[in-house]
């Protein structure tokens, strides 16, 4: 199998590190070669990064409920960069209080994220999704 | 006794030390004019008036004939590179680094997919070596490939370092390899967030000594000693890190600074690892190196004094010497023209003293790391970029500004942290030094064979100004 580059942050102003490095290690034990550019990543260090890297994936870790307002443009920097077709997927607490997911789901898929997952999602449930989006 | 005599070929004078590394001391010091047309002519004139020197001391002839001649060059332009990378804060960025290190004047830094503008304006530089890098190892390959092709289609002739993506380094090479040579390195980043300049730096070092020395008429030169080894520059960042690191039985003084403030540029030096200092700040943004150099073109109290003024403010020095701001403008201008003139009143004396504050002051600030203040829902953060360098304990000046003038430390405070630069990283309580005998360059070709008498006869040459 060709082994595919994932990049992973949380966005923001957010400093959630645990969840982050879970991730890491779930992706890389799947067979994932995984850009971890850590906590408080902005927007122009994911699409850089995926830039360098020739990244296959973005993966977009939110925790603390500003995640719509960090998020925004983001695909649109993706395009201007040339990368605009790369596929991306986010997760955690993406909003304050408790909204109805399927009206959270669809406001992410409008900021351009191919998947969206609620919390408490587990590493498990995410890798078989990414592995047939990627085709592998 | 056994004595090595040290060589350093500026752009205007050619400086020459003798040392004796049997009993570390420095015996003698000597400067003459560097002739651009042939600087074996001025390498000679210095050589001869050290031997009187040395012969009035009572060292033989033969001894001096005998002895090793090392030298570092900054003639001829110095060492001027061009560096290419993919995404302008990463790999371009990186590149850059590796090349500052080596020593390198660094004309223009390139960052994604060269163009035919870029192809025309790098023609019209004459670069002396290209470094080109671009992609992670195993990350993008296209763009260095594309860079590639543009570079061999220019029949540049020129030397071209490689220090990209491993997995098309030869590919690359392939391109280019009709009308340069070419060099592979290893990658200056070779994942994200992981600077590795050492390689490359080694490399160009090694061009430079096999061609470009030839290249700059400097060969002749290389006659009368045993080699150039490095450009200037880079044998005063080895210098930093040996008396950082301390060598045998002697001490290293830990993380410090060198700051060179000269005519056309100054060059900033630190050695250390520049991890934060304020509890709880966080580090984003691409590591730097533990020994990390940068040039500002910009600032110099002669050549470049004109610009300096600009970044000053004309105005703000007017207020400072109590000068109208036109008067300051006319100064500088004056002593971009003539360069080789040396203040000889007051007035003159203490506007040299606050273009070298201001030079020291500017230069520090675009070197050291700078804290940003970030409110998040748990509290305010703090996030740094670059290195921390409020611990520096240790920060010398070197270059003729301050040892010309009468208050060297009044410029040099230049560096410390003040009330105007609350979230810039710079040595907040430092000891300062004056390298009175000019020998950060010549003790760095000392540095790798003879690296404990070379840090002796530095410990005892340098002179603490606080």
């Amino acid at each position: 199998m060709e082994t595919k580059t994932l990049v992973l942050g949380v966005i923001g102003s957010d400093v959630h590190a645990v969840g982050n490095k879970i991730l890491e290690i779930s992706f890389s034990e799947a067979g994932f070669n995984v850009v971890n550019l850590g906590v408080l990543v902005s927007q122009k260090e994911f699409v850089e990064a995926a830039i360098e890297t020739n990244a296959d994936a973005i993966m977009v870790s939110s925790l603390y409920g500003h995640a719509e307002i960090d998020c925004r443009g983001l695909r649109e920097a993706l395009i201007e960069a040339g990368i605009g077709d790369i596929l991306m997927y986010i997760g955690g607490y993406l909003v304050v209080g408790s909204q109805e997911w399927s009206e959270v789901e669809e406001k992410f898929r409008n900021l351009g994220f191919d998947r969206v997952y609620p919390p408490s999602t587990l590493p498990q449930d995410v890798i078989p999704q990414l592995r047939a989006d990627l085709g592998v | 006794m056994r004595l090595i005599i040290l060589i350093d070929i500026g752009s205007t004078f050619t400086k020459v030390s003798a040392v004796d590394i049997s009993a570390p001391a420095l015996l003698a010091n000597t400067k003459a004019p560097t002739t651009p047309d042939d600087v074996s002519v001025g390498l000679d004139a210095a050589l001869s008036s050290l031997k009187e020197t040395l012969e009035a001391q009572g060292v033989s002839r033969t001894e001096i004939e005998n002895c090793r001649k090392l030298a570092c060059s900054s003639a001829a332009g110095g060492l001027r590179m061009v560096a290419v990378g993919l995404v302008a804060d990463l790999t371009a960025k990186a590149a850059k680094l590796a090349a500052l290190g080596a020593g390198a004047r660094v004309l223009k830094t390139y960052s994604f997919q060269l163009t035919d503008a870029d192809k025309a304006e790098i023609e019209e530089l004459q670069p002396d070596i290209i470094l080109l890098a671009g992609g992670t190892d195993g990350g993008n390959q296209s763009n260095i490939i594309h860079n590639a092709k543009v570079l061999g289609s220019m029949n540049l002739g020129i030397p071209v370092v490689i220090a990209g993506n491993r997995s098309v380094s030869r590919e690359a090479a392939s391109y280019l390899s009709k009308s340069c040579s070419t060099y592979i390195a290893d990658n200056v980043m070779p994942e994200i967030g992981k600077l590795q300049v050492e390689p490359a730096r080694n490399v160009i070092r090694q061009v430079f000594m096999e061609k470009i020395i030839y290249a700059k008429g400097l060969a002749k030169a290389s006659r009368l000693i045993e080699g150039i080894f490095m450009p200037t520059p880079a044998a005063v960042l080895r210098t930093g890190v040996l008396l950082s690191k301390g060598a045998g039985s002697v001490r290293g003084w830990g993380d410090l600074m060198i700051v060179d403030v000269g005519g056309a540029t100054t060059d900033v030096h630190s050695i250390g690892s520049g991890n934060p200092t304020k509890p709880g700040a966080v580090v984003r943004g691409l590591p730097e190196p533990f020994s990390k150099r940068t040039v500002e073109g910009d600032l110099g109290v002669r050549v470049s004094a004109v610009p300096l003024v600009e970044v000053i403010g004309p105005h703000v020095l007017g207020e400072r010497l109590n000068m109208e701001t036109t008067v300051v403008q006319q100064k500088a201008q004056k002593m971009a023209n003539n360069p080789e003139v040396l203040p000889e009143t007051s007035e003159g004396k203490r506007f040299d003293q606050a273009l070298g504050y201001y030079a020291a002051h500017i230069a520090v600030g675009r070197h050291v790391g700078h804290l940003k203040e970030i409110y998040t829902p748990s509290g305010v953060l703090w996030v740094q970029e670059g290195k921390d360098l409020s611990n520096v304990q240790t920060v010398i000046g070197t270059g003729g500004v301050f040892i010309s003038n009468s208050e060297p430390l009044a410029m040099l405070r230049g560096v410390s942290q003040d009330s105007t630069t609350p979230f810039e990283l710079r040595p907040e309580n430092p000891t300062y030094y004056l390298d009175r005998d000019y020998l950060m360059a010549p003790i760095g070709l000392l540095a790798e064979e003879y690296p404990e008498a070379a840090l002796s006869v530095l410990a005892n040459s340098l002179e603490v100004l606080s």
